[in-house]
C-alpha cells in the first residue's frame, strides 16, 4: 500500500514545555491509526501537527497529494493550498460537534459549504448532494432544513461527519469523535466510521482515549506518553501483548464490566 | 455663510491627508478594505461618520454638494449633514444630482445615471461582508486575503432553504472586480446594477469599524447568485402616485387609518424633475 502521510521527527514546544518530541510515523492509504494516551500526552498537538494547523518547530510532514507527489506541509505548500486540502482532501471531525459545525444555519448549508467553497454554484445540486450525504450518515433527509441547535450531540456528530466527506476527502483526522457521547450513541456512531471508512477506502487518524475506539476502528495504534510515542504496532498485537509498562498499565486500566 | 472658526470642512488638514492616503490605496485595489484612523466627529456613530470624513476629504470650494438619505434631500440626515458641510466649507449645494460633483448618500443612489465628473460617497455601517457568518477579523481578512468566498453563498443557500428565494434585499453582496467581496452599503439590491461599470467614482466610508474601501469608474461589480437562483432587483406592480415612473424605486406610504396607501418615488429629486417635466410639457 502506498504511503499517504508520513511524518518525521516531529517536535512541538509550548514556551519551556515540549509538547511532543522526535515523533515519526507513516499512514498508508486506507488505513485507520489511532492515537491513544492519557490527557496531555501530546496527542492533540501531533494531531494538529499533521493537519497542518500548527507548524511544529522541528521535522517533517508530508502528505501524498493527487497529481503532485508527496509535499512537505509547511515548505512545499502555501497556506492558500494548505486550506484548499484542508476543505478537499481531508476532514477535520472535532471533539465538540459545534467547534466544527456553523451552528447559526442549517444541516444542509452546513453540508453544503464546502461545496460552495470549491465553486459549486448550483442550488438544486447542492441540495441533491446534501440530502445524499444526510441518508448515508443515517440521518433524516426530512431534517435537511433543520438548525443543528435543535440536533442531539450524536446527530451533531454524524452531520458533522456528512460535512467533511461531502468533497470525497482520502484522509480524516478525528479528534476523540465520540467521547461526547453516552455509550449506546457511541456504538452506533462508532459502528457508522467503520462501515464509512471501509466503503470509502479513507485513512483516517482517530485520538482516542477510548481503548475500545482504537480496537474497533483501527488497524493500527500509536501509545503516547509524556510527549513520545512509546509503542506502535498493529491494534490488536499492541492491545493483546503490550510491550512497554506504560501500555501494560494503560490496558489493564480499562474498567471491566 | 462659513463659519472662519472651523477648519474648511472641519478636520484638520494632517487628517485629511492621512484619509486620503486610504482613499489611494483603497481606489488602487477596488473593493479591499483598507483601514484608517477614523476621528471623532460632532455626531453619532451610525449618522454617517464615516462617509462625512470621506467627504470632508475629497471636498474643495469649488464642488457642488448634493446629500441623500433614503433617496430624499429633505430629511434629517440629509438636511444636517449639508447644513455641517454649508457651515464649515460654504460650498454651494444642490438636489439636483447632475449638477453635483460630489454627492453623500445613505441607503440610495440616484435614478438618474451619474457621469464622470461626480464622486458619490456611501455611508457605510458594516464594511465585512462576512461579519454576520464568521464573527472573527482575523478569519476574515484571510478569506478575503485568499479569496475564499464560498461563506457568502452559504447565506444564499440558507436563504432559498427558508424563504425559497434569496430573501436579502438590501447590503447585497457583490463581487468587485472579480476579487474582492464587498459590502454595498445599505442601498437596496434595486441599485446594485448601478454600481456595474459606472462612470463615476464610488468611495465608501465606515467610521465606527475605521474601514475605507472604494470602487473606481467603469469596475465590474457583480451580484452573487446561484445559477439555478439568479439575481432579480424588486418589481413594484404600481407606478408612483406623483410622477407615474415604474422604473424607479418606490416607497409605500400609509395615508390614512383605513387601509389607504399609496408608493411614490424613493428619490425626491427625479420625481421632483419629472413632475417639472410634465407641468412644462402641459
Amino acid at each position: 500500500m502506498s504511503v499517504i502521510l508520513e511524518a518525521r521527527g516531529l517536535a512541538k514546544r509550548f514556551g519551556e514545555r515540549p509538547a511532543i518530541e522526535d515523533v515519526s510515523f507513516e499512514l498508508h492509504a486506507g488505513e485507520v491509526l489511532a492515537v491513544v494516551g492519557e490527557s496531555g500526552s501530546g496527542k492533540t498537538t501531533l494531531l494538529n501537527c499533521v493537519s497542518g494547523r500548527l507548524r511544529p518547530d522541528a521535522g517533517t510532514v508530508r502528505f501524498m497529494t493527487r497529481h503532485e507527489g508527496l509535499k512537505e506541509l509547511y515548505a512545499d505548500l502555501s497556506e492558500a493550498e494548505r486550506r484548499f486540502l484542508a476543505r478537499t482532501d481531508w476532514g477535520y471531525v472535532h471533539q465538540r460537534p459545534e467547534e466544527g459545525l456553523r451552528m447559526n444555519v442549517s444541516a444542509g448549508a452546513n453540508v453544503g459549504e464546502r461545496l460552495m467553497a470549491l465553486g459549486e454554484r448550483h442550488y438544486g445540486r447542492i441540495r441533491t448532494a446534501a440530502t445524499d450525504w444526510l441518508s448515508r450518515v443515517e440521518m433524516d433527509p426530512e431534517r435537511i432544513d433543520d438548525s443543528p441547535r435543535t440536533f442531539s450531540g450524536g446527530m451533531r456528530q454524524r452531520l458533522q461527519i456528512a460535512r467533511n466527506l461531502v468533497t470525497d476527502p482520502r484522509l480524516v483526522f478525528m479528534d476523540e469523535p465520540t467521547s461526547g457521547l453516552d455509550v449506546s450513541v457511541q456504538a452506533r456512531l462508532l459502528d457508522l466510521l467503520r462501515s464509512l471508512t471501509r466503503a470509502l477506502g479513507l485513512a483516517a487518524i482517530v485520538v482516542t482515549h477510548d481503548l475500545a475506539v482504537a480496537r474497533l476502528l483501527a488497524q493500527r495504534m500509536l501509545v503516547m506518553k509524556g510527549g513520545r510515542i512509546v509503542e506502535q504496532g498493529l491494534t490488536d498485537q499492541v492491545l493483546d501483548d503490550p510491550q512497554h509498562p506504560y501500555t501494560q498499565l494503560l490496558v489493564s486500566s480499562v474498567l471491566q464490566p | 455663510m462659513r463659519d472662519e472658526r472651523f477648519n474648511f470642512a472641519f478636520l484638520d488638514e494632517r487628517s485629511k491627508r492621512m484619509i486620503r492616503r486610504a482613499l489611494l490605496k483603497a481606489i488602487a485595489i477596488p473593493g479591499y478594505q483598507v483601514p484608517f484612523g477614523s476621528r471623532e466627529m460632532p455626531l453619532p456613530y451610525g449618522w454617517g461618520t464615516g462617509g462625512i470624513q470621506v467627504t470632508a476629504s475629497v471636498i474643495g470650494p469649488n464642488d457642488v454638494l448634493k446629500v441623500i438619505d433614503q433617496g430624499a434631500d429633505d430629511t434629517v440626515n440629509a438636511v444636517n449633514i449639508r447644513r455641517f458641510f454649508q457651515r464649515t466649507t460654504g460650498v454651494a449645494v444642490t438636489e439636483r444630482a447632475p449638477e453635483a460633483t460630489l454627492i453623500q448618500t445613505r441607503h440610495r443612489i440616484p435614478e438618474t445615471p451619474l457621469h464622470e465628473r461626480q464622486i458619490i460617497v456611501y455611508q457605510v455601517p458594516v464594511p465585512e461582508p462576512l461579519q454576520r457568518l464568521e464573527p472573527r477579523e482575523a478569519e476574515t481578512r484571510r478569506m478575503h486575503g485568499l479569496a475564499e468566498y464560498g461563506l457568502m453563498h452559504v447565506k444564499l443557500y440558507e436563504d432559498i432553504a427558508r424563504y425559497g428565494h434569496i430573501a436579502t434585499t438590501y447590503d447585497y453582496p457583490v463581487m468587485v472586480n472579480g476579487r474582492y467581496l464587498t459590502a454595498p452599503s445599505p442601498i437596496p439590491k434595486f441599485d446594485n446594477p448601478k454600481m456595474n461599470m459606472n462612470p463615476a467614482l464610488q468611495l465608501f466610508g465606515a467610521g465606527r469599524e475605521k474601514r475605507i474601501y472604494a470602487i473606481p469608474p467603469y469596475t465590474r461589480v457583480e451580484s452573487l447568485a446561484f445559477e439555478d437562483h439568479p439575481f432579480e432587483v424588486q418589481r413594484w406592480d404600481a407606478a408612483c402616485a406623483l410622477c407615474g415612473s415604474r422604473e424607479s424605486f418606490l416607497d409605500e406610504v400609509v395615508t390614512d387609518d383605513r387601509g389607504g396607501r399609496l408608493f411614490m418615488c424613493s428619490d425626491t429629486d427625479y420625481c421632483a424633475g419629472r413632475q417639472a417635466a410634465k407641468a412644462a410639457a402641459a
